[in-house]
């Protein structure tokens, strides 16, 4: 994909860094990170633990405010959290005093929309995560993928325009991840909405998304930005694929310095 | 008080756990419906039946151990302090029916336990009414938190028993004295509760609430509060007990009516039968309004799984 920027960017992130106070010292979480993501684009953040990349999601969600710089949407500051952007959390922060129908109406609820349109609202997304049969049940009686899925469907029934995922499958099983990634593919297709997903991942950056963002460390900025021109479905076993992952894999370690351990004496 | 999942939660009824979707049931096949023959889950059932019975049994015989102790060390003594397990039962009896001694305390219990209960849930109430939206406040505003925290950690010690004084000075020697004394033990246990149950809510449940446009007085009633229900009830249960305890010692400064004046009563009169029966009066209210508490807890917290007391 080419990256002429355009006038008027969807999300721009501009500049921003990010020093936190611990105890009497500090530590810089992100220095001058720029990003501007297109509309309906499917951005992976990905990088070593420590780099910066979910404080910078929590900062596009505004739970965190940026040290200094800003984040812009259609040109407008981000200043707090907004109902435009919903994130996913990796352990899923669903209300458990609410049943998964409530869960999912909570947003709509919050808007002060009619009774009817928010049972609407509720029914509609419950269908699309194929919870359906569950909408009664409280998350404490759900499985983990499960959780996320409701999880899911409460920032699309909200009308989010912008997904924020946050490592969201990196509890869930094998099996249950790679289901819920075909899933999240099938909705992202189907409601156009821009996602943003933080992994630690090379395979699963490699399969989800448009462009892979490659964070480093101390202090955490952005290394490379690279396209994923794999045609879609993509198949994990292709040759391409593999090819696309091994490059990925390389610029992620290559600033890491091999580590040899001691032998002991 | 009602979280909003409270009223919904009538529909729905307690589900079984574990079923995952088609999927997820194929990837990973619930333990129970693959493992489990038909034999140990039968058995299960079975000793299930016997384990009620046994818990009954020595709940109800451990107490009537205690009687039958009771009355061997009264009679084996020989004291004439300490009434017998029967006479106690007479008094029991005239208390409520009447037509054994025949004195002022027969068949006045009803008038006594409404007075007591009056009182006690008088001061309970406005413990809760104040508690628990100054402990949401306190736990969820950082200056609210600074400003009033200091204050009630030093407040906090003083037994409320020593308040006496100045209550009667305040309050008269009536019962709204007792009342206040009773306000007071309930209120501590209620609003540090429901403080420490705001502060241990998950941060990112607010975080979420927030993104999700929920926010101000809303977020108070939406998600501070169900958040801290667990918590709170635990508070109320503490302070329910409290409240029996001091309303004993509120109803010991001049008021005509009340359990707590039947046994200063019986003390002064040296009725040591009537001083029992008083007791045990309080403390079957006390147990009946307990299990109150709980039947409401876990009807209020069936999403707990881990909060059914």
């Amino acid at each position: 994909m080419d990256k002429t920027t355009p006038r008027r960017p969807f999300l721009a992130v501009r500049d921003v860094s990010k020093v936190f106070q611990i105890g009497n010292g500090t530590m810089e979480a992100l220095r001058n990170v720029n990003l501007v993501i297109d509309k309906g684009e499917f951005v992976c953040l990905i990088g070593a633990s420590g780099c910066g990349k979910s404080t910078l999601l929590r900062i596009i969600a505004g739970f965190e405010q940026p040290t200094s710089g800003e984040v812009d949407i259609y040109d407008h500051p981000v200043s707090g959290p907004g109902s435009d952007r919903g994130m996913v959390f990796q352990d899923y922060a669903l209300f458990p005093w609410l049943t998964v129908r409530e869960n999912i109406a909570f947003g709509p609820k919050q808007k002060g929309l009619p009774v009817a349109r928010v049972r609407e609202l509720a029914d509609e997304y419950l269908h699309m995560v194929g919870l359906a049969a569950f909408a009664g049940r409280y998350p404490a009686q759900l499985s983990g993928g499960m959780k996320q899925r409701v999880a899911i469907a409460r920032v699309l029934a909200n009308e989010a325009n912008i997904l924020l995922m946050d490592e969201p499958f990196g509890a869930l099983d094998a099996l249950t991840r790679e289901q819920l990634q075909d899933e999240l593919l099938q909705i992202w297709e189907r409601t156009k909405v821009t996602v943003i997903f933080v992994t630690h991942s090379v395979e699963e950056a490699t399969l989800l998304a448009d462009r892979v963002v490659v964070m480093t460390a101390g202090p955490g900025r952005i290394e490379t930005d690279i396209a994923i021109d794999l045609e879609r479905p993509r198949d994990v076993s292709s040759m391409a694929f593999n090819e696309v992952r091994r490059s990925l894999t390389q610029r992620l370690t290559s600033h890491v310095k091999r580590r040899e351990l001691k032998t002991a004496a | 008080m009602t979280p909003p999942a409270a009223a919904s939660a009538a529909l729905a009824p307690a589900p079984a756990i574990e079923a995952g979707p088609p999927a997820e049931a194929a990837a990973a096949p619930p333990l129970a419906a693959v493992a489990a023959p038909a034999a140990p889950r039968a058995r299960a059932r079975a000793s299930r039946v016997p384990e009620r019975v046994q818990s009954v049994l020595l709940g109800l015989g451990f107490p009537i151990a205690l009687v039958v102790l009771w009355h061997q060390l009264v009679r084996m003594t020989g004291t004439q302090l300490v009434p017998t397990p029967y006479e106690v039962a007479l008094m029991m009896y005239d208390f409520t029916v009447g037509g054994i001694h025949d004195d002022a305390f027969s068949g006045t219990i009803l008038t006594h336990l409404a007075a007591s209960m009056e009182r006690v849930y008088g001061g309970f109430a406005l413990a809760i009414v104040l508690g628990v939206p100054l402990g949401l406040v306190i736990g969820k505003v950082k200056v609210v938190r600074q400003l009033v925290d200091p204050t009630l950690s030093l407040l906090r010690p003083i037994p409320v028993t020593a308040w006496l004084p100045l209550s009667m000075i305040f309050f008269g020697l009536g019962p709204r004295s007792a009342v206040f004394l009773v306000f007071l033990g309930a209120f501590y246990p209620i609003v540090l509760n429901t403080i420490f149950g705001v502060r241990s809510v998950d941060p990112k449940l607010f975080e979420a609430a927030a993104m999700l446009g929920c926010d101000g007085s809303r977020m108070f009633r939406q998600v501070v509060l169900p958040a801290a229900t667990p918590s709170i009830f635990n508070g109320l249960r503490l302070a329910h007990g409290f409240a029996w305890i001091l309303i004993v010692v509120g109803e010991m400064t001049g008021v005509p009516t009340g359990l707590g004046s039947v046994i200063m009563d019986g003390r002064t009169l040296s009725r040591t039968d009537l001083v029992v029966t008083g007791m045990i009066v309080i403390g079957v209210a006390g147990f009946a309004t307990d299990r109150i508490i709980v039947a409401l807890n876990n009807r209020m917290l069936r999403w707990s799984p881990q909060h059914h007391g």
